[in-house]
């Protein structure tokens, strides 16, 4: 084993492999339960393939996909780097939609770039708030966030369902018996614009570049520097003179505005109306829990987590159409997704385990730098 | 009980334990590189070395937690293989650990039983244990209570129950592994008296250590590690402290620190009746008044748990005054934020460095700039300045002889002793005009002693006011131009360094007023 890894660029080379031959090694187990379902695991692959990537229209459904779950993930790699767990991208995401579309609805007057401006941050300043509220009350009352993320979730839930079936409900539907729990449609004007001529929306590009600023924000500014040492530590960093309590309201703020901001895009960019079915993933799609997902897989890294939402994208469409067109039950596509996230991560654990040997080794050859303490090292291996 | 191969616990007893050749590679460290190593029934065998040098990793392997590449170890002279601790156990091999391994809200009975079938089956059997722990606490003139709860005792307490632990599952041979680094010097004296007492009865103490003068006092043999190689062997008697440190070292080492004639100056701190609580609710400091100048270096002395903790993070503005004012430079401070104090200049070089001092996931650079990030050099208008964070880095390591294999390095992949370089570089270039230092050489190997206690004195010439928190007694009085001591957080007396007596210190820290000895 050792020899073989020897050579650094070698070991490099399978470190940034290995998620995609733990993504296949998914793909493989997935393949026999397939079989076992007596499908075949080749049509089904291709037409995951097909559905995911298979043309500019799938391809550009898997990046619409992945938009959500891009910015809700940048948002998670904040308050996770923060050491603040944030469940709660489900009620963030509804809360600055219900923001945002209440301004697109009412400001009919102003020009389209403006009200898509000020919906865009209105939805940012709804997920503050809704991740802000969780973030006040762990900081000053010590309330687990994990618990009030969810709650808030909830309460999200039926805000949604209470604005689209009074307030906010559309009038054409007000007047008719069936009443459909939906707000009118946003004016033309006030659509996100399209990127190609398929329904990928402008909300793509900004979570792109938002991702560039999160990780700008996390590792280039004092902010960042805060968020970050409050999370590994916060003892030294109250130490060291940063108000703790401060930087752990602020990663949950920043993370629900993402979510928040999610939310306003799915509005303006994909669905030009909000429509609930009663449930929060009705609305998000789950894009709150699956933007999770995408940020551990990017290893809390924003720019990482671009390729690991489009490729979580790219499994939710393809899943869908594999569901269609070899006819198997939606579970297995779950399951599929499940299988995925379980061999990648592990995979990750594995890497940084190869990671330390190396280092180890490195320091070895190495005259003049410390000893790593043995026991320690072997404490990290076990993982004890 | 006349049976000379029987010990008091009634265990027999091992009459000799030879490691031979033993290697053990971790992955790119040679921890442990062809050590012979023996210990016989009726000594202290002393096991020296600087952190690192492969102490632990030899005895590790002993107790059975680590397995050896290489060598083999013989009980009696019969070759045995040891796969884990309860074999070790079992072949009569106790092992004491630094950091004590009880549970603070079981009894002392619970912990001992902890592990252990139960005599009675499914039925626990404490009031036969207890029974028990007081039979072989008697025979050493052991004080415990198995009825209490080891979050009531002391540390000296817990480390007596570790030792009945280790004596009720068997022990006949100890390995104690740095057994000093946590008692007071009363403590210490207690401690040896016990482990005299075991080697006259046969037992075999192997005593890790990194304080000399203990290993001096205490063991027949000594047997010094550096870099993972054995360097030698001897008779304690036929050596002298300056040589056993050379062997530690491999180099010559400057004993008591030149510290110099310096005038001392203006006073820069000074605590005015200042009182404050502790966490467990009780008075943690009480009315206590002092001043250190510039130039100057005082020291508190005092039992562990005397308040010192509390007295570092008040200064540090970590911990709320109840009463009383603390200056800084003729500015009533009292209850400033840590933040404020850093803006007035004030250092603190915290008790525990891994936790409140360094953040382990941060690289070196960062935690280089940890006090001083939001300011010019480091950034300007929030955003980090990599280049100048890059370049003071570079400077803070050679100036303070970091050893890390580059500034991006995590702080956790760094020896203790790095880590401790790296606070100082951070809380000592910045020129602070009070230095508050916990603890600031404790863990820490003879080399980066030295070198932090020089520091500390250069400090002390460059006009700094510091004061040094230790619980080593030679420390302060090598240190200290004055020494004030703690106890049950009053300040009892402060001495100036001729007064300061290590017999009259010692009195001091157990709560007693010399004068209030002499009969009237």
């Amino acid at each position: 084993m050792k020899k073989l890894f020897q050579s650094e660029w070698i070991s490099r080379l399978i470190d940034a492999s290995l998620p995609v031959f733990a993504a296949m090694a998914a793909l493989l187990i997935g393949a026999v339960m397939l079989f076992l379902l007596k499908v075949n695991p080749v049509e089904a692959y291709k037409a995951l393939w097909d559905g995911a990537f298979g043309s500019s229209n799938a391809f550009a459904e898997t990046l619409v996909k992945a938009t959500p779950l891009l910015l809700v993930g940048i948002g998670i790699c904040i308050s996770f780097r923060g050491d603040v767990i944030n469940i709660g991208g489900e009620g963030q995401m509804i809360i600055g939609a219900i923001l945002a579309t209440w301004v697109g609805l009412n400001f009919t007057g102003l020009p389209g770039w403006l009200v898509i401006t000020i919906s865009m941050l209105a939805g940012f300043l709804g997920g503050a708030i809704w991740g802000g509220i969780p973030g006040v009350l762990k900081a000053y009352f010590s309330v687990n966030e994990i618990l009030s993320t969810v709650m808030m979730n909830a309460i999200a839930v039926q805000m949604m369902n209470f604005f689209l079936r009074g307030p906010m409900i559309d009038p054409s539907q007000a007047e008719l018996a069936s009443k459909i729990p939906q707000t009118a449609r946003l004016l033309e004007i006030f659509r996100l614009p399209r990127l190609a001529p398929t329904r990928l929306h402008l909300g793509a590009l900004i979570a792109v570049i938002l991702a560039i600023l999160v990780y700008i924000l996390l590792w280039r500014t004092t902010l960042g520097y805060r968020i970050r040492a409050v999370g590994q530590n916060p003892h030294a960093s109250r130490y060291a003179g940063i108000k703790v309590q401060r930087y752990v309201v602020l990663a949950l703020l920043l993370s629900g505005a993402f979510a928040g901001l999610a939310g306003a895009t799915q509005v303006f960019g994909v669905n030009y109306r909000m429509i609930t079915d009663g449930s929060s993933s009705g609305f998000t799609g789950s894009a709150g829990f699956n933007g999770i997902v995408a940020a551990l897989f990017g290893q809390l890294h924003p720019i990482l987590t671009i390729p690991a939402s489009i490729l979580f994208g790219a499994l939710l469409v393809g899943a869908n159409s594999m569901q269609r067109v070899v006819q198997v039950p939606s579970a297995l596509v779950t399951a599929l997704n499940g299988l995925v996230v379980v061999f990648v991560v592990s995979s990750e654990f594995w890497r940084r385990r190869r990671q330390r040997r190396r280092l180890a080794a490195a320091k070895q050859n190495d005259e003049s730098p410390p000893q790593p303490e043995p026991e320690k090292l072997q404490q990290l291996e076990t993982g004890a | 009980m006349t049976d000379s191969n029987k010990l008091p616990s009634g265990q027999t007893r091992i009459d000799s334990i030879e490691m031979r050749g033993i290697s053990k590679r971790f992955p790119g460290v040679l921890a442990s590189d062809h050590v012979d190593f023996d210990v016989k029934s009726g000594e202290v065998h002393a096991l020296l070395g600087e952190n690192g040098a492969g102490k632990s990793t030899l005895m590790k392997i002993l107790y059975g937690m680590y397995h050896p590449d290489e060598g083999q170890i013989l009980l009696n002279g019969k070759p045995i293989t040891i796969t884990s601790p309860t074999d070790a156990i079992n072949y009569g091999i106790g092992m004491i650990h630094q950091h004590f391994m009880l549970v603070p809200s079981l009894t002392v009975a619970e912990n001992v039983a902890l592990g252990l079938p139960s005599s009675r089956g499914p039925l626990t059997d404490l009031d036969r244990v207890s029974k028990r722990i007081l039979e072989l606490a008697s025979i050493y003139g052991l004080k415990i209570d198995p009825d209490a709860y080891v979050w009531q005792l002391s540390v000296g307490q817990q480390q007596r129950v570790e030792i009945i632990k280790a004596l009720y599952r068997g022990a006949a041979l100890l390995i104690l592994d740095e057994p000093t680094a946590v008692l007071t010097p009363q403590e210490v004296d207690e401690f040896f008296v016990i482990m005299h007492q075991m080697v006259k009865d046969g037992y075999a103490l192997i005593f890790i250590s990194h304080k000399l003068h203990e290993v001096v006092e205490i063991s027949n043999r000594v047997t010094v590690l550096r870099n993972g190689k054995k360097i030698g062997t001897r008779p304690t008697s036929e050596t002298t402290k300056q040589d056993l440190a050379n062997w530690m070292v491999g180099r010559d080492v400057d004993f008591v620190p030149d510290r110099g004639n310096i005038q001392r100056g203006e006073v820069r701190l000074k605590l005015d009746q200042v009182s404050c609580g502790s966490d467990r609710g009780t008075p943690g400091l009480r009315e206590v008044s002092l001043e250190i100048h510039s130039g100057e270096i005082l020291g508190v002395a005092g039992v562990s748990g005397n308040g010192q903790r509390e007295l570092a993070d008040t200064i540090a503005g970590l911990r709320k005054v109840s009463s009383g004012h603390i200056f800084l430079e003729d500015k009533d401070v009292t209850n400033f934020a840590p933040g404020e104090l850093t803006e007035r200049m004030l250092s603190y070089i915290p008790e525990e460095r891994m936790r409140d001092g360094m953040i382990k996931d941060f690289t070196v650079a960062e935690n280089m700039i940890l006090r001083e990030h939001h300011k010019m050099p480091f950034s300007s208008s929030g955003f980090l300045k990599l280049k100048d964070i890059s370049i003071h880095t570079d400077k803070l390591i050679s100036q303070f002889h970091v050893k890390t294999p580059s500034q991006e390095t995590l702080a956790k992949n760094l020896s203790g002793g790095n880590i401790q370089k790296i606070v100082l570089a951070r809380e000592i270039s910045r020129n602070p005009r009070a230095i508050i230092a916990a603890q600031p050489t404790r863990g820490l190997d003879i080399g980066a002693t030295e070198y932090v206690r020089e520091q500390l004195l250069g400090q002390r010439k460059r006009g700094a006011a510091v004061m040094l928190i230790s619980e080593d007694l030679d420390e302060i009085l090598a240190l200290s131009d004055r020494v004030a001591v703690i106890y049950e957080g009053k300040v009892m007396d402060i001495l100036s360094r001729q007064n300061a007596t290590r017999e009259r210190l010692g009195l001091l820290m157990a709560g007693v007023h010399p004068e209030e000895r002499t009969p009237a």
